[in-house]
């Protein structure tokens, strides 16, 4: 199954190898990672996406925190959460190809950030599948993808807290918090526009 | 002795902030640490700090190959229970730590390990004896550090300590380039204090678990603890035993929880694993509780995780959360120091009649008994049996027993009786060729009052015997018992049982031990037959110096019982009825 991990870990040199080792070490793939500085001085926030066995997110959670520079580690599986991903997508496209490209944004809610004489840069923002999607209807348009760059899911919990992580530090307990999740009021993965 | 034993009569430094070279400081944090001793070999990128050594209180052990000062401290660690020290250059000298950092690492042993590496301008230049270490010890360390400013060291140093010691102990790198330690910085030894141990987010002890244990434990009819290291590493000795002797419930031990409970204590049941007794490894089986304290559930300790245990409930009580549900999965995990939970336990634990249990366990040990070997008539071989037996007997196991890797290590956990914990030091997770003779020289030098024996097979004594010269240099009383069989034994018993008796690259050379050891200004004496065993081992423990015995022993005996890797734990071989180490009457 997939796991999702957010991992507040400290802003220095080496602490990313030290995190991808320990998936290496259980040989799990990391599907996507994303890093970031975070709202704490110091410490940068990861997102790490990886597939592995429902029973193995006990012990990636408790070996994240054996690692010195891992200060707070979530594990959201199956928590309401809001997940995003930014893809630029560059496509060819002439001036007579491209009000096609365009109708095709305006459908998936994305942009059009850069126009040159042969090609065309989309930016979008969304779950993945939408991602997905916009690619896959590109795909099968005429006009020929040339680059694609995803970041990678990054993800927070819903409902007031500023942080799930400083939640899950308070509580120490991942598997109760859905419990007293207040009720999202957006059905969880909605593709709601981030702005 | 050749170490630069220089007391210093003010330690100023350390109670008033004093610019010091980074050499210096790596010394002085050192000594604020309480280290009085540390095993090293000198090089380019570490002779700033050596240039610096004669200046402070602290004993340099020279060992011949790095490999031996990463045991050693090792060995140090096991038989003091304090943070072993080893010091090596950049480059090899770094390298050669590496298998001794897994050895520590596997086995949760506070150890640190200096090294130099070369100036931080030319870091990542493939400068000469340059080496990415911290890189390389990344899956082998507790946590590592690469220094490169001087103000930066005793702060690492004191965090590596920290880390070493706390939790699940481990091995700690700290690697400090040239540049650092030949500058100059402000050393305030109070400041470089580390930010408060932050025990484990996920240990948890729930009122709701420990009402669990307590009634299960209640409840059970055929209970078994299962005491481990963490026994030990938690100084738990006294709760596991009164949690055995109030409830009535028999004690199994892993190879490194040896010495955790006393081997003579009527509930001590021995060794369970692959070379476990037969009662043992049946009782377990058996068993429909397992109270798991302080072990991590190992494939030598479990066989086949599927046919393990299976009618047992079982309580884990182990300090690191990740070892929860990894190998075997339990109905109980109390995770936190085992001493503390135990102390949480013992009072809701009331007494329970364990009689009908340990009664059936009592009967499917026989009369047999491996102790039996001691009666035995002389055939004219001497087994290693009974060389490590009468060890015992005439030591009255009184004596710290480090061993190497392999038959006379299973041999010594079956045939030496541990009473008392850190009485035997083993390379138990990595199972490291060559850890005996360092590690003993580690384990006197941190108890010079105590009895040191190594147990070691041919092969492996092989692997660091160099370190003979850093015994000679430094004065070191260890007793040396070779079991010598002429075979890298386990492996060509390993050939015998699964490999149709292709004993392929297994028979070995070796050369005169006693005439090595003499090389070295060391006695010893060759024994061949068992009548010379007591005197031979009465000479040795006589003599002044370090002194060694080469026991010429059977050359094709097997470790019995076995369980063959994959297998379950009652799919034991057992001993055959023609060999004289009787285990049962009806073997015979």
């Amino acid at each position: 199954m997939l796991h999702t991990f957010v991992a507040y870990v400290e802003d220095r040199p080496g602490v990313l190898t030290r995190v991808a080792s320990l998936f290496r070490r259980l040989n799990i793939n990391i599907i996507s990672l994303t890093v970031g500085r975070s709202e704490r001085e110091g410490l940068s926030r990861m997102t790490v996406v990886c597939d592995a066995s429902s029973e193995a997110g006990h012990r990636i959670r408790a070996s994240l925190y054996k690692l010195e520079n891992v200060v707070d580690v979530d594990d959201i599986a199956g928590a309401p959460t809001v997940t995003r991903e930014l893809a630029l997508i560059k496509v060819a496209a002439t001036r007579h190809t491209r009000s096609a490209i365009f109708e095709l944004v305006e459908v998936f809610r994305a942009r059009i950030v850069d126009l040159t004489a042969e090609s065309l840069m989309i930016e979008m923002t969304g779950v993945e599948s939408k991602i997905e999607g916009l690619i896959q209807v590109l795909n099968e348009s005429e006009s020929r993808i040339l680059e694609i760059c995803r970041s990678g899911k990054m993800t927070m919990r819903r409902g007031h807290h500023t942080s799930g992580v400083l939640r899950a530090l308070g509580t120490n307990e991942t598997d109760t918090d859905e419990a007293d999740q207040p009720e999202p009021l957006i059905e969880h993965g909605a593709p709601v526009e981030p702005e | 002795m050749g170490s630069n034993v220089h007391t210093q009569s003010s330690n100023a430094h350390l109670t008033t902030p004093t610019p010091l070279t980074g050499a210096e400081i790596i010394w002085a944090t050192l000594v604020g640490e309480g280290v009085d001793t540390v095993f090293g070999y000198p090089g380019g990128a570490i002779l700033p700090a050596y240039d610096a050594l004669r200046k402070f209180p602290i004993r340099h052990i020279l060992v011949r190959h790095e490999q031996g000062a990463s045991h050693m401290a090792d060995g140090y660690a096991r038989a003091s229970g304090k943070v072993g020290v080893a010091i090596a250059t950049s480059g090899p000298g770094a390298t050669n730590l590496v298998t001794g950092l897994a050895t520590a690492m596997l086995d949760s042993i506070p150890m640190v390990c200096i090294t130099g590496n070369v100036s931080s301008k030319i870091l990542g230049t493939d400068a000469f004896q340059e080496v990415d270490i911290t890189g390389i010890t990344l899956p082998v360390t507790k946590h590592n550090f690469l220094i490169n400013r001087t103000e930066d060291i005793a702060a690492a140093i004191r965090y590596a300590f920290q880390i070493a010691k706390s939790g699940r102990p481990g091995p700690v790198l700290v690697d400090i380039t040239k540049d650092a330690q030949q500058a100059t910085a402000l050393f305030d030894f109070a400041a470089a204090k580390p930010r408060p141990y932050r025990p484990h987010p996920m240990l948890k002890v729930e009122e709701s678990g420990i009402a669990q244990a307590v009634e299960l434990i209640r409840n059970a009819k055929r209970p078994v603890i299962l005491a481990g290291h963490g026994v030990i590493e938690s100084g738990a000795m006294e709760q596991v035993r009164t949690l055995a002797e109030r409830a009535q419930i028999p004690v199994a031990l892993t190879l490194l929880g040896l010495g955790g409970f006393p081997a003579s204590h009527p509930l001590n049941l021995g060794m369970m694993g692959m070379h476990g007794e037969a009662w043992v490894n049946d009782a377990i089986q058996q068993s429909d509780l397992l109270i798991a304290c302080g072990m991590r559930f190992d494939d030598r300790v479990t066989g086949t995780t599927s046919t393990y245990a299976t009618k047992a409930k079982k309580i884990h009580i182990e300090v690191d959360p990740a070892e929860i549900n990894k190998n075997i999965k339990v109905d109980v995990a109390l995770v936190g120091d085992l001493a503390e939970v135990l102390e949480q336990l013992l009072p809701l634990i009331s007494g329970r009649d364990g009689a009908k249990w340990l009664k059936t366990i009592q009967t499917s040990k026989g009369e047999s008994a491996v102790h039996d070997i001691k009666n035995l008539p002389d055939t004219g071989h001497l087994y290693a049996a009974h060389v490590i037996h009468d060890l015992w007997r005439i030591t009255g196991g009184n004596a710290i027993v480090v061993t190497d890797v392999g038959q006379h290590q299973m041999w010594e956990a079956q045939y030496f009786h541990h009473e008392h914990p850190r009485s035997l030091i083993t390379s138990g997770g990595l199972g490291t060729m060559g850890f005996a003779l360092p590690a003993a020289i580690g384990a006197k030098v941190a108890c010079p009052d105590k009895e040191v024996w190594v147990i070691a097979g041919d092969g492996g004594f092989q692997m660091t015997s160099p370190e003979l010269s850093t015994i000679a240099q430094e004065g070191v009383k260890i007793n040396i018992a070779i079991i010598n069989n002429g075979f890298l034994g386990m492996v060509r018993q390993w050939q015998e049982f699964f490999y149709d008796k292709n004993y392929e690259c297994t028979p070995l050379v070796s050369p005169d031990f006693v005439k090595l050891a003499d090389a070295h200004g060391i006695a010893g004496r060759a024994v061949r037959n068992r009548a010379e065993v007591d005197s031979a081992v009465a000479e040795a423990r006589s003599a002044t110096g370090a002194f060694l015995l080469n026991f010429m022993v059977e050359k094709e005996d097997s470790v019995y019982p076995m369980i063959p890797a994959g297998s379950a734990l009652h799919e034991m071989i057992r001993r055959p009825g023609k060999n004289p180490l009787i285990e049962r009457p009806d073997d015979v």
